[in-house]
């Protein structure tokens, strides 16, 4: 629960103080149950634990500090808005999308009720008071990305930059331009220019953090993984909301131990159970439903290609350049390369999926589809198309963030893991 | 030495007492509010009845929605390989099964070797269980069991648009003050639930034999539905609703030996 000092903070950027403890009840429970339930957690997930914590709490009291000082912000929803670029012109991003689903109902006031959670659960907050980050940030900046996501980037005022929806020259030439753009529209609004000098500094921060989650993620490729996929998840989904340098360090000390774990052969796992990969659309800070269902359910989630997973942190920004135009260029060119179902077509994800199967040694592919992103769901045929020529089974789970369906979830989940692994038979 | 298959079903609980060769022993009962503790009785029940004790009983295997809430099982299979298990030690030739539960649908795709390749399932809504076409003949006020039967006399079936339990109840109304017979309403339902499982067959196709199981697979009406509208012939075994626990029951006693296509129990020995 919230401390005294917490509730006067969260009054201070005006959040609904009575809903507010609704919600970090519900949320605190469910983490509970689910991501602290895993046996075998490494003693340095600690600092992971608290930055889900802090999420609500001391981050918050960060930002204002940062903000009484002058500092600007801007919320973010995709992983498509350069932060390199925001920070290279003192502009904190914040990630705004939510994965409770405790204020999804909330969301009604402005939204029809067959969006998708993730689209409800962040406005569900924004609408009942309860995102303590509403008042911390100078402008919003969305993404075309879907459409559910414009329409409600044109309601809500917010600025948008268009992700081009194929991967041509003249799509890449758009992409150029609006990242381009964005710098404008960061340094307008912190009255910062952005040098050579300072974007070099940011590239290489933002890919420090990307290479610690490499490394965190490599880990999961060993027979027996020392990290289990719930608390990989955790990791992604604090990358997301904590200070980049904390959570660089918070990830430094987990790789070390990790690396004694292997040393000492300690898995994260009670059993050997069948090794999947999760495909599909993200799991932000809130929701660990379908791992749950999943490590819960005996099997072993080795590798997340979503938005939450190595779609996030797979490629670094080019550190090459020395030149502001090449620089703009090496990010343009790094955040094009996102295999996002938005593009058609979308061969990288296709290839993307098929390496990372050989080389994190997966047994079968989960689709974890939120309802009615159309894109994902749509695609998931493809994918299955491509796995079905290398031999590799898989389930789609298309589901939203309540936990009404877990026991149906969870027959799909076991008959999946006893059709990779029917020697399972063979041990009773 | 006897094994146990329990399966803890939405609505009902089904136990099989298997000593290897056939089936010694099984009893049904309905999960009610403490499904737990119903399965825990029917089976002491169980084998009081047979003058059995605990100990005679190897292996217990719970499948079904409550087995993993079962504490008395030695381990859980999901009913998904224990309906195959089940289904192929009656019918061996099986490739596809339909199984409808109180609660869900399935359909299950088996290979040569009776492994299950691929399977599909209703989400979380009571469409095409079950569930639906009980919730038809409370509307109807007619007995659950008689709705197959009675259905198979309309020469046709109204058209039912609608698969949700909630909505084709009104739907349902409407049709009956429209004066459309109640025999018709039924048959037009088990078409729409056979519609349903067309749909899934269209996921993951359709390849003979096909064995229909589950507690709705009693439901003659439903099986003549889905023969009509997939054209191909579909068997039933013997008492469907035992499919599961009796998988459940022969994956206890396989230990180690995965079931397969030829050691089979007899249909005969389930009667």
């Amino acid at each position: 629960m919230t401390t005294m000092d917490t509730q006067e903070l969260l009054q201070k950027v005006g959040v609904n103080l009575e809903l507010h403890d609704q919600l970090i009840a519900y949320n605190n429970k469910l983490f509970e149950a689910t991501i602290r339930s895993a046996p075998n957690r490494p003693t340095a997930m600690k600092y992971f634990d608290s930055g889900f914590h802090a999420s609500h709490a001391s981050r918050v009291g960060e930002i204002l500090d940062y903000r009484t000082k002058g500092g600007k912000s801007i919320g973010t929803f995709c992983i498509y808005v350069p932060d390199e670029i925001a920070l290279a012109a003192d502009v904190l991003p914040i990630p705004l999308c939510g994965g409770s689903h405790w204020p999804v109902d909330y969301a009604d006031k402005m939204f029809p009720r067959d969006i998708c959670p993730l689209i409800r659960s962040t406005f569900g907050m924004a609408f009942s008071g309860t995102c303590p980050y509403k008042k911390l940030k100078d402008a919003t900046v969305g993404e075309t990305t879907c459409d559910a996501k414009k329409k409600a980037w044109d309601l809500l005022g917010f600025e948008v930059m268009e992700v081009p929806q194929k991967k041509a020259d003249i799509d890449r030439e758009l992409w150029l331009s609006e990242v381009i753009r964005f710098r404008g529209f960061v340094e307008k609004l912190s009255g910062v220019t952005v040098t050579a000098e300072r974007l070099k500094e940011t590239i290489k921060l933002v890919n420090r953090r990307r290479r610690v989650l490499q490394a965190v993620n490599d880990f999961r490729r060993l027979p027996n993984p020392p990290i289990s996929g719930l608390d990989a998840l955790l990791v992604s989904q604090v990358a997301l909301s904590q200070d980049i340098q904390t959570f660089i360090s918070g990830c430094e000390r987990l790789i070390d131990e990790l690396q004694r774990r292997v040393g000492e052969d300690i898995s994260a796992y009670e059993q050997a159970g069948p090794r999947v990969m999760i495909a599909g659309t993200p799991s932000p800070m809130g929701n660990a439903k379908v791992h749950f269902a999943l490590e819960s359910s005996g099997l072993r989630v080795v590798a997340d290609e979503s938005c939450t997973g190595m779609r996030y942190y797979r490629d670094c920004v080019d550190e090459s350049a020395d030149d502001l135009a090449g620089m703009m260029k090496a990010i343009a060119d790094r955040y094009f390369s996102i295999d996002c179902s938005c593009f058609s077509p979308n061969k990288e994800r296709i290839e993307n999926i098929l390496k990372t199967i050989e080389e994190y040694h997966v047994d079968g592919v989960v689709h974890n589809i939120l309802s009615f992103c159309h894109t994902y769901n749509v695609e998931a045929k493809i994918v299955d198309t491509a796995l079905g020529k290398v031999n590799v089974p898989s389930l789609k789970i298309v589901t939203d963030y309540s936990f009404e369906d877990i026991e149906q979830l969870k027959v799909r989940i076991e008959s999946f893991g006893e059709l990779i692994q029917p020697k399972q038979l063979q041990r009773i | 030495m006897l094994n146990c298959g329990i399966d803890i079903g939405s609505t009902t609980i089904e136990i099989v007492l298997h000593d290897g060769k056939s089936i010694v022993g099984k009893c049904m009962t309905l999960s009610g509010a403490f499904p737990a503790e119903h399965a825990k009785k029917a089976f002491t029940g169980l084998l009081v009845d047979l003058k059995l004790q605990r100990s005679d009983v190897e292996r217990i295997v719970a499948t079904g929605f409550g087995r993993n809430y079962f504490d008395h099982a030695d381990r859980v299979f999901s009913e998904i390989t224990c309906h195959a298990a089940g289904v192929v030690a009656q019918i061996p030739n099986a490739h596809t099964v339909i199984e409808i539960g109180g609660q869900d649908s399935k359909m299950m795709q088996l290979d040569d070797e009776a492994r299950v390749r691929d399977f599909v399932m209703n989400d979380r809504c009571a469409a095409g269980t079950g569930k639906f076409i009980e919730t038809v003949a409370r509307t109807l006020n007619i007995p659950v069991e008689e709705t197959g039967e009675l259905g198979l006399l309309a020469p046709k079936g109204c058209e039912i648009s609608s698969m949700c339990a909630v909505f084709a109840e009104t739907e349902i109304v409407g049709l009956l003050h429209q004066g459309a017979s109640p025999e018709s309403v039924l048959r037009g339902v088990f078409n729409a639930v056979a519609r349903r499982i067309l749909g899934m067959a269209g996921r993951i196709g359709m390849r003979d034999e096909i064995v229909f199981t589950g507690g709705v697979a009693k439901n003659k009406g439903v099986l003549r539905a889905l023969q009509d509208i997939t054209g191909h012939e579909i068997r039933v075994p013997v008492e469907p609703q035992f499919t599961g626990a009796l998988g459940a029951a022969l994956l206890a006693a396989s230990e180690g030996s995965r079931t397969n296509r030829v050691s089979q129990t007899s249909v005969q020995a389930i009667a």
